[in-house]
């Protein structure tokens, strides 16, 4: 599995998406595809939620914009009023372990105060129709077991255990 | 694995009455849909209503209510009232572990209580009433037995 950087850990999960939320409008908010300019905002909330600043991992995120692979990348920011409010990463990853192209999330973040609104479902969506639109039909993510939160985030989207088994082990 | 048959009764009330916000339901009338015995789930109910996680509502209409949150509320929270599910610890361990074969099997053992404890835990009641609603059994993806071989 290739070692990009992560904002939580990862472990394999697959759900097959298929549902659509009924949740009520959230006034003025965009999801919108991030931008060059984003990226000191979107560093600092991941900062602020996580207590870890990645500089080299968002600059070369946002370095990738514009490129050939950004078909394969996508980067989205909820956007109310002018604030951004939340992010999702996530990528089409071709053919791992011997299987169809999927679309992975790799990170996903709400500020705390903007929490229990939907906007990390209406994110997710948002990814998942970009998946959807390029022609993969799973989307898979990783995580750590102990976090609860974003676990029981991403199980109340439909994901469920999938058909892998994430192993390591310390290289001494 | 399989829960005991307390764990499954509650969960079955659970759901019905998460199902059911605004409407008591007897003991009966979830024993009746379940076709499971009323008396244990009489006695599954009450240890419920112990936990804070139903409640009941005397006289005329009156039945059971949940009383937790059900986007808070998780499978493991329910289970956990009626057996255990940690891991087990070393020392009531009945496995030799002061052997290498006893320790290299607690190990597999505790990998899998890991993860038992870390599904139970991120399945909300509300997430299991939106499986319910699109039928949980078509998400599920078999394994793909061709892919470990070819990394």
């Amino acid at each position: 599995m290739r070692s990009s950087a992560t904002l939580f850990q990862r472990e394999p999960q697959i759900a097959v998406m298929k549902s659509r939320s009924r949740l009520p409008d959230i006034g003025g908010l965009l999801i919108r595809a991030a931008v060059r300019s984003d990226s000191p905002i979107l560093m600092a909330l991941d900062q602020e939620v996580t207590g870890l600043a990645k500089r080299k991992y968002w600059k070369e995120s946002f370095a990738r914009l514009g490129s050939r692979r950004q078909s394969q990348r996508f980067i989205l920011v909820a956007e109310n009023q002018g604030h951004i409010e939340g992010f999702i990463v996530g990528e089409i990853r071709a053919w791992e372990f011997g299987e169809p192209p999927c679309g992975w999330v790799f990170a996903i973040q709400v500020h705390p105060k903007a929490r229990l609104q939907g906007i990390a479902t209406r994110l997710f969506e948002a990814l998942c129709d970009r998946f959807r639109r390029a022609g993969v039909t799973k989307v898979r993510t990783m995580m750590a077991r102990d976090n609860h939160l974003v676990l029981s985030f991403f199980r109340s989207q439909g994901m469920m255990a999938g058909p892998f088994i994430e192993l390591e082990m310390a290289l001494d | 694995m399989k829960l005991q048959k307390a764990s499954s009764f509650a969960l079955y009330a659970v759901l019905e009455l998460a199902a059911h916000p605004a409407q008591p339901l007897s003991g009966t009338e979830i024993a009746e849909k379940y076709g499971i015995s009323a008396h244990h789930l009489a006695k599954v109910l009450r240890d419920l209503g112990r936990a804070g996680i139903v409640e009941a509502a005397r006289g005329v209409g009156g039945g059971y209510r949940l009383a937790a949150n059900p986007k808070r509320l998780t499978l493991l929270d329910v289970i956990q009232i009626f057996e255990p599910v940690r891991p087990v610890d070393p020392a009531n361990s009945d496995l030799r572990t002061a052997t290498d074969a006893g320790r290299a099997l607690q190990t597999v053992l505790d990998e899998l209580d890991d993860h038992t404890l870390a599904t139970f835990r991120s399945i909300t009641i509300s997430t299991m009433l939106k499986w319910m609603a699109r039928g949980s059994s078509t998400t599920r993806t078999k394994p793909a037995r061709r892919a470990a071989a070819q990394r």
